[in-house]
């Protein structure tokens, strides 16, 4: 569904992405692992074409994303920190992207805005809100438009223990449902039941793609956080 | 496009900066008509403070806007929207907004005291400017990553265009006084937008009589229908250049 060809991103002389090659498809649940500064929401970011890659090519279901813009419908993205006009109320937002999106009033999943408590706050402006309930909005905006690919950064970042074992049981019925769903996160431990597949970066450059039981296989260890830890190890002697 | 229009109009319209330039415009021309006894003199002395004001505020406001609404770009951007709408809904919504801003607070006190050519040429000449300056804003907003570096460079590109230019332009006859300059000067005076409108409204008065020889070749050039028109159409091309470029950058700009 997603295919990167030698995708390469230079920020002046920082080479953020160098090389970067994958294919994603329907059903799968891929965890974008790697350390800070790795490139990741970089390469995020190029996939939504907000940031231009200067090499290499991104396609989705098989047409070029560059300058187009319509296949951003199919895409749910919730950004590592949401930023939202500051005097703007959450209502007005919700109801800015559904006008936005066009969307049809029967596809609508508000589920997490029910869920997370939204609905009672809707005048609350932007400006006045949590880190966390901000996420909550990031993330009910992500899944309002019941879209086929989730792109989720760092989802659990800042989020209460509720907030989080919600949004993750939303993930799993998603990626159930056959829905793509790309998740970065630094919290290893919650990404073990719902993962399919590890995608691991460094510096810039994608280490490896496996599939999550190859991986436990290829380094003898059962949970996710121990298996990369592994792998770094090996990579940095 | 029309709703990203709708919101950034919205966005703008509870913002009081507008609506206290129109106030301010509005108290302005008002008060310097009713000072001076005679409407053309205020009208001259309405010229100055309009040429030094409208593009300072136009060109100030748009781009502190443009670096408050980072975040409402960056949203739209992640959304299925075409990013020439976005940024081209912006330009239009600012530039009418301090179009409509000018209209209200100087250019309808100026057909009230002054219903003649010359404050019809002014009121035109304004709105250009305003529009003007708000697609330089922009173009400063869009390469400038930086808030501090993209506001001073907008002030300093005000100060070029109101000041330093002039200051060039008089260095420049006095070091080539033994040529003539007069055709030059007409070239010269194309490449600054308020230059260009300040001689269009000064040669609708009679004070250009007072302007001796250069005066004279302005007069044969300016006052005829084709220099008028292609005046026009210079200060439209002031704003399809830096629209069109500023378009082109935010296409590859990485948010």
């Amino acid at each position: 569904m997603i295919v990167a060809s030698h995708v390469s991103k230079k920020f002046g002389t920082l080479e953020a992405l160098s090389d970067v090659s994958f294919t994603c498809n329907r059903g799968e649940c891929i965890a974008l692992i790697g350390p800070n500064g790795s490139g990741k929401t970089t390469l995020i970011k190029c996939i939504l074409g907000m940031v231009v890659c200067s090499g290499g090519s991104i396609s989705f279901n098989g047409k070029m994303i560059l300058n187009d813009w319509q296949y951003r419908a199919q895409i749910g993205y919730m950004p590592q920190t949401g930023r939202y006009p500051d005097n703007m109320s959450i209502g007005q937002v919700i109801s800015m992207m559904k006008d936005i999106r066009k969307a049809d009033p029967v596809k609508i999943d508000d589920e997490l805005i029910e869920k997370f408590g939204l609905s009672s706050m809707m005048n609350k402006r932007m400006r006045t809100l949590s880190g966390g309930t901000r996420q909550k909005v990031s993330a009910a905006l992500a899944f309002l438009f019941n879209p086929e690919v989730l792109i989720l950064d760092e989802p659990t970042a800042g989020l209460d223990p509720v907030a989080s074992e919600i949004l993750k049981a939303k993930i799993i019925t998603q990626s159930k449902r056959g829905k793509l769903i790309m998740i970065t996160s630094h919290v290893l431990s919650e990404l073990d039941d719902l993962v399919t597949q590890v995608i691991y970066m460094q510096e810039g450059k994608l280490c490896f793609h496996k599939r999550i039981e190859d991986l436990r296989k290829d380094t003898g260890q059962n949970k996710l956080s121990k298996a990369i830890a592994t792998v770094m190890l090996s990579l940095n002697p | 496009m029309k709703q990203i229009i709708k919101y950034i109009a919205i966005d703008i319209l509870r913002n009081k900066i507008v609506l206290g330039y129109t106030l301010f415009l509005l108290l302005l021309s008002v008060g310097v008509f009713n000072l001076e006894d005679n409407s053309t003199k205020g009208l001259l002395s309405l010229l100055n403070i309009i040429l030094i004001i409208v593009p300072l505020v136009s060109m100030l406001f748009s781009v502190i806007y443009v670096y408050n609404s980072a975040e409402f770009l960056e949203l739209l951007v992640s959304q299925p929207l075409k990013r020439n709408s976005i940024w081209l809904s912006l330009c239009i919504v600012l530039a009418s907004a301090m179009a409509l801003s000018f209209f209200v607070g100087a250019g309808i006190p100026i057909l009230i005291y002054q219903p003649s050519g010359t404050g019809l040429m002014m009121m035109a000449t304004g709105i250009l400017l305003s529009v003007i300056f708000v697609m330089i804003a922009m173009l400063t907003a869009v390469k400038t990553r930086d808030k501090a570096k993209g506001i001073g460079l907008a002030i300093l590109l005000w100060l070029f265009f109101s000041l330093l230019f002039d200051g060039l332009v008089l260095f420049l006859l006095f070091q080539f006084a033994d040529y003539p300059l007069e055709k030059i000067m007409i070239a010269m005076s194309m490449l600054n937008p308020i230059d260009l409108s300040r001689i269009l409204i000064l040669l609708k008065m009679d004070v250009s009589a007072l302007m001796g020889y250069t005066g004279a070749v302005f007069r044969n050039f300016f006052g005829t229908e084709i220099g008028l028109i292609l005046s026009f159409i210079v200060l439209v091309i002031w704003i399809l250049v830096p629209a069109s470029l500023s378009i082109r950058t935010f296409n590859r700009k990485d948010l």
